[in-house]
């Protein structure tokens, strides 16, 4: 049935809802598959851990809600503890690493860091880590096209902002593909 | 006729559906919308206020839902149509109005995206216990029509249809979403503007000393005018005759009561519409609606994988109750398995119409949250032990 599940945890403020939403356009809008998103309401929402859930298939999603996600991005230390547990076995797991610390991390995962915070910072904008994030998570993961959460990303972000989240985008979707390079050719990384 | 193109986004979209909603109303030429706004229902009126200046609509954030519910009312017979939007503590206050709709045959649309309840429940969580509410809320005998979907996409096509029917057959149509649905985002497509096809108000043409405002044509339902026009109009909740005077007659209230009823009893088959899947040669049915139909799937699939013959029987117009269909299947089926968000709405209806013919078998759930597809499997398994 091919049915991915996602789930991006963060707190309140970092974007992790239009996260979501990047992934969830991008698989039904611009890649021709369905998606179907889910947000967490209530105090979770308002501060603390709060996180977005999208499953993305290529048939028609009947069940809405996800059960084991395969695929989790974590940009707070709160949400990697609440969340990774749920992590399928063999799941993929991606993190902020200046922002998590992932201690006792489970064996079975495969796991994917990038600075994302720092490389914001370095585009001039901290507020853009999560599109970062997003760049790094289409190089990593193979849910969605590149192309269509290009055009995603492009869509969804305020007008006048395009260029400068199409550049955080694509830094931390090159930093990804280079990473994956690494890892294929035997180098250790982080 | 075909959807004003002002007011249609025509295209892919990405929303959830509560603003599918938003959109469905202002492609049916929904123009005047007053509510209360309550979780999870508030990102539809949210929706409607930030796109109604752009399409000349007025929304009015009322004080309350009983204003809300009859501020709809006057728009509609000052020549809009109109809608308002609430969940179940707001529902509940809006029965009187659903009421004097169903009485002066006023055509609006109620949409309530249900909570679990009772009371203030669950405010960010499903259920589906307003159903027989939606049905029955009101004091005395009237009909009115409720419509459940299971996806933003139809949250937007649905709600089309919910003022195309209003309109065609003068009554209160209820939108009956769950937050589930309302709240759930994916891919609405909305057709161009002349694909979408709109059931216009039907207006008395005569000479205005021969109107009669509440004269039914054949098929029932008495013509409109425009307030205003010069035509003689008296509208109440009171018993009235075709004149629409009160008339406390017992001759009166019998003709005009019955007609409210058999005007949908009479117009059912063209109202009502749901879905089967692999019904024919079934041994049981799971009957669903709105997001229970969703939840259901996995669980039919997972029988039938296993050689079990599992029918599914969607409605999608819940009220008027598809009775005709669900008393022939009762004859050539074991049992219905008909998961809900309730205690048992539904089912007692299912159980009415199969006459004992067939078993029925109700998953109930508090709501919170939707059926994990392995309780509905179980049932299915279970209602074949007879």
């Amino acid at each position: 049935m091919q049915r991915t599940e996602i789930k991006i945890g963060g707190f309140g403020g970092q974007g992790v809802i239009l996260s979501g939403y990047i992934i969830g356009r991008a698989a039904s809008i611009f890649d021709g598959k369905y998606a179907t998103m889910i947000q967490a309401f209530g105090p979770e929402a308002r501060g603390s851990a709060c996180s977005a859930q999208i499953i993305v298939s290529r048939d028609e999603i009947t069940y809405p809600y996800i059960t084991t996600p395969d695929l989790m991005v974590i940009m707070s230390q709160e949400a990697y503890s609440k969340f990774t547990p749920e992590l399928a076995v063999g799941g993929t797991l991606i993190t902020e690493n200046e922002l998590v610390v992932t201690h006792n991390l489970r064996k079975d995962l495969r796991h994917y860091s990038i600075p994302a915070t720092r490389f914001a910072e370095e585009l001039g904008k901290k507020m853009v880590l999560n599109i970062v994030m997003m760049g790094f998570t289409a190089a990593i993961a193979d849910v969605v096209s590149v192309e269509a959460m290009r055009s995603a990303v492009k869509a969804s972000v305020p007008k006048g902002t395009e260029d400068l989240n199409i550049k955080a985008f694509e830094k931390g979707y090159e930093y990804g593909v280079e990473l994956l390079e690494k890892v294929a050719a035997g180098i250790q990384v982080s | 006729m075909h959807a004003d193109p002002i007011g249609v986004l025509t295209g892919p979209h990405f929303i959830d559906g509560d603003h599918a909603c938003s959109e469905g109303a202002i492609a049916a030429g929904c123009r005047f919308v007053a509510g209360y706004p309550i979780t999870p229902s508030t990102e539809v009126v949210e929706r409607i206020a930030e796109r109604f200046p752009r399409v000349g609509g007025v929304f009015i954030q009322m004080e309350d839902e009983i204003a809300s519910s009859i501020a709809i009312q006057g728009a509609v017979w000052g020549g809009k149509k109109a809608m308002t939007v609430t969940s179940g503590p707001g529902f509940s206050l809006m029965m009187e109005h659903i009421g004097y709709a169903a009485m002066t045959e006023t055509p609006c649309v109620f949409v309530d995206v249900q909570r679990a309840g009772p009371s203030t429940g669950l405010p960010t969580m499903p259920a589906q216990g307003d159903m027989m509410q939606a049905r029955w809320g009101s004091h005395g005998d009237y009909g009115i029509i409720a419509l459940s979907p299971n996806s933003p996409q139809e949250c937007f096509d649905l709600t089309i249809k919910a003022f195309n029917l209003a309109e065609q057959y003068r009554v209160p149509v209820m939108m009956m979403m769950d937050e589930c649905v309302g709240h759930m985002i994916e891919r609405v497509i909305i057709p161009a503007a002349e694909d979408i096809k709109i059931v216009p108000r039907r207006f008395y043409e005569g000479p205005k000393e021969e109107y009669r405002p509440y004269e039914p044509e054949r098929d029932l339902v008495p013509l409109m005018v425009k307030v205003g026009k010069g035509y003689r109009m008296h509208i109440t909740g009171l018993t009235h005759d075709e004149q629409g005077y009160p008339n406390m007659s017992v001759n009166t209230q019998g003709k005009l009561v019955r007609r409210l009823v058999d005007k949908l009893k009479v117009n059912a088959e063209r109202i009502i519409e749901f879905k089967e899947d692999k019904v024919e040669g079934a041994d049981v049915v799971v009957l669903t609606y709105g997001i229970s139909s969703r939840t259901a799937i996995p669980a039919i699939e997972q029988a039938r994988k296993e050689g079990l013959k599992v029918g599914h029987l969607r409605l999608v117009t819940v009220w008027p109750f598809p009775e005709r269909r669900i008393a022939e299947l009762a004859g050539c089926i074991k049992s219905f398995v008909v998961p809900e968000l309730n205690f048992g709405q539904i089912a007692l209806e299912v159980e009415r119409c199969a006459g004992g013919k067939a078993s029925v078998h109700l998953v109930p759930h508090a709501g919170g949250t939707v059926h994990q597809p392995k309780e509905i499997y179980s049932a299915i398994r279970k209602s074949l032990k007879g």
